[in-house]
């Protein structure tokens, strides 16, 4: 039983950061524009998090400028793929580059400078995003240790996402973003700003991205900045907005599997030892489930567009600049 | 008078002048230049590369190299082999007469330049190629510090239960020989603990080395050993309130009250002896180079206050049995520990299927066996 709790808690524990970049990035596809800098943006907010973690002690101000630096990197890509009409894909994967560049540019001044070249946050600020004990929740059986007793940005991970979620499906803001993205010169028409509304959510959405950044290295790095700390999880978020249909709500469980498929490499010999009828998972070579999660992707692309339901696809307009001259 | 005195002092000049070349004897001459090649940026404070080109530092200081002396190229992808290629060259056309690759993809770019340049030395770290005339390789035995360091973690253990995150699976034979070391040093001191192993796959990654840590550590593990390149499984004991063994740096600076020590690499030991034979013609006889405690090449960190008791006696001991070539970690002995008394026995090297690599009182692995060819877990380790 104990196996199945911790598995469930190192689960969501990393899909946490997976679920602030698959909900960034769907805001930012909703509003017709495909960004392939996540990884950047996670990494610009990795690092900005950290820094100002490690300077003001503040997890408010770190969140902020984490935030911040998400929606300072993704206001680079609106303003060259919404104003100057650029491709894309080139600057999505330009921002990823440079916001890696970035973060281990500034990382190694911060190794640099600090004393034994290993910046590590106070033991206060960690204290404070270290796992909560939340009265009663945290005591219930099985799920107080699963659900109940996560570090606070897992949390903010589930708000944000929820919010999302209600904003694209039960708010007139929300309605006219999903306008935008699946057809620009429709919502134009209807008196919409499109770039406005653009620029607006690509922002927030790098915002959110940068958050997620800032869980890998607040979090996952124990306290101390690593260069090259993202490692390509900005990409698999990417994979995931389509594994969640570009639902927020669907991101949710999304993230959890995603966290399930990462945690199974480590965990599968456990999972073996516990359970004798598992046995046989001991011998799945690693390799197998760090595929998983990009197998199910593909599964997922390939049914959803066998089935071509227009709930659940990728917004229209998604990828392609929107010339008003054209309409 | 005059004259005399000019005589005496021109003399005395000629004779000093004499003297010169035989004072400055470690010193290498002012055109001897030599070609570092980095995969990563040697400034960064911390690391694989920073950890080389501190070796090559203190070469520099050791045998009175002027800066411009030591070319560095910094930041070549090994698995770039026209970038490789492109900056040996540009080092050989600046004049070096020897080469260091720190990685392991330069291998056969260097193997192929060789050929081309024998006039120039090429010296390979990690690899297994090399020639007689002026290619080899270097690397060390880690696996004795990685020993010691299994008798800190041994002897501070209480559950029984220690951990280790491997970078590679069982066919990697640097982690696999590394990870055996430490299980037959924690043996040593501890017959009842068992070691679990988590691989990660990748020799660098902050979230997998801490998911697998913490799954070691909700199995009851209160020991993390490493060999991976952060710092991540260290932080993630001293969370927990248990300990660990870090890897490459001491990680007592980051992990203050987890770490026990580390086994670490001094490059400069290799980079220091290799320029100085190479610059006095002495190359031929040079050969390969895999040293180990007894060259000072490898060692482990200062112990730190978190060890338990008597851990520093009986480690000293065992370091002196290493170095003076009594135990070899991978022969037919064992160390046994009686309080504070260490003495070696016979004991066969058993795999965990049970399978005998070594007879009881049996010779040590050859070298080439142990840097290529440990694909079988020590007895007492459990993978998973």
């Amino acid at each position: 039983m104990n196996t199945i709790i911790n598995f469930i808690f190192a689960a969501i524990k990393a899909g946490a950061p997976l679920l602030f970049g698959t909900t960034g990035e769907i805001l930012t596809q909703k509003a017709g524009n495909l960004n392939l800098g996540v990884e950047g943006l996670m990494y610009m907010g990795a690092f900005m998090g950290f820094m100002t973690g490690f300077y003001t002690n503040s997890v408010t101000l770190a969140l902020l400028a984490a935030f911040g630096a998400g929606a300072f990197g993704s206001l680079i890509y609106a303003f060259l793929t919404v104003t100057l009409k650029a491709n894309q894909n080139v600057t999505g994967l330009t921002l990823t580059i440079f916001g890696t560049g970035f973060a281990n540019f500034f990382g190694e001044m911060l190794i640099a400078s600090t004393h034994g070249g290993a910046p590590k946050l106070s033991p206060d600020f960690s204290a404070k995003l270290s796992e909560l004990i939340i009265p009663v929740l945290s005591d219930l059986p099985f799920v107080g240790r699963a659900l109940f007793s996560h570090n606070l940005l897992v949390y903010l991970a589930l708000v944000i996402a929820f919010i999302c979620w209600f904003y694209l499906k039960h708010t007139r803001a929300g309605l006219n973003l999903r306008a935008t993205g699946e057809n620009p010169a429709a919502a134009d028409a209807s008196g919409l700003n499109v770039n406005r509304i653009k620029y607006i959510n690509i922002m927030l959405g790098g915002g959110i991205c940068g958050i997620g950044g800032a869980y890998i290295s607040l979090i996952n790095g124990n306290g101390v900045w690593n260069n090259g700390c993202i490692n390509g999880q900005g990409w698999i978020a990417v994979a995931l907005v389509i594994f969640a249909s570009w639902s927020p709500a669907k991101a949710i469980t999304g993230s959890l599997v995603f966290g399930a498929f990462t945690i199974f490499q480590v965990r599968a010999g456990e999972f073996a030892a516990t359970f004798p009828p598992l046995a046989f998972l001991s011998s799945i070579p690693n390799a197998f489930y760090v595929m998983l999660p990009f197998l199910v992707t593909a599964l997922v692309l390939i049914i959803t567009s066998i089935r071509q339901k227009r709930e659940g696809a990728q917004p229209a307009s998604c990828g392609v600049n929107y010339y008003r001259e054209e309409r | 008078m005059k004259r005399i005195i000019s005589i005496v002092m021109a003399a005395a000049l000629i004779f000093c002048a004499a003297l010169l070349p035989s004072c400055s004897q470690s010193k290498v001459s002012d055109d001897f230049k030599v070609g570092v090649i980095h995969i990563g940026d040697p400034g960064a404070g911390s690391g694989y590369s920073f950890a080389h080109d501190q070796g090559i530092v203190a070469m520099q200081k050791n045998l009175g190299l002027k800066d411009d002396q030591i070319i560095r190229k910094n930041n070549i992808a090994d698995s770039d082999a026209a970038a490789t290629k492109t900056a040996m060259e540009e080092c050989i056309e600046a004049g070096c007469k020897i080469i260091f690759g720190t990685s392991w993809g330069y291998m056969e770019t260097m193997a192929e330049l060789a050929k081309e340049y024998p006039d120039v030395i090429f010296s390979h770290a990690t690899g297994y190629m090399s020639n007689d005339t002026n290619f080899n390789n270097y690397f060390g035995r880690i696996y004795q510090a990685r020993y010691l360091a299994g008798i800190a973690a041994g002897l501070k253990t209480k559950t029984n239960k220690i951990g280790y995150v491997a970078a590679m699976g069982i066919d990697n034979s640097e982690v696999t020989g590394g990870l055996n070391a430490f299980a037959k040093g924690i043996a040593a001191v501890n017959p009842d603990a068992k070691v679990y192993v988590k691989v990660t796959n990748t020799w660098f990654s902050v979230d997998l080395e801490s998911q697998a840590a913490e799954a070691l550590l909700d199995m009851g593990c209160d020991v993390i050993g490493q060999h991976c390149d952060t710092t991540a499984p260290q932080l993630a004991a001293e969370k927990r309130g248990v300990w660990g063994c870090g890897y490459n740096s001491d990680m007592t600076s980051e992990a203050p009250k987890a770490h026990l020590t580390a086994p670490i690499w001094d490059w400069g030991v290799y980079y220091t002896a290799a320029v100085k034979a190479a610059s006095e013609g002495k190359w031929k006889e040079f050969g390969n180079y895999f040293g180990g405690l007894k060259e000072n090449f490898v060692d482990i960190s200062p112990l730190s206050a978190n060890c338990a008791d008597n851990t520093k006696e009986i480690i000293d001991q065992v370091k002196k049995l290493i170095v003076d070539g009594e135990f070899g970690v991978f022969d037919g002995k064992q160390v046994k520990i009686e309080g504070t008394k260490v003495s070696l026995i016979d004991e066969a090297l058993k795999d965990n299927k049970g399978n005998e690599i070594v007879k009881a009182g049996g010779e040590c692995l050859k070298d080439s066996d142990i840097t290529g060819k440990i694909n079988w877990y020590y007895a007492n380790v459990i993978e998973g």
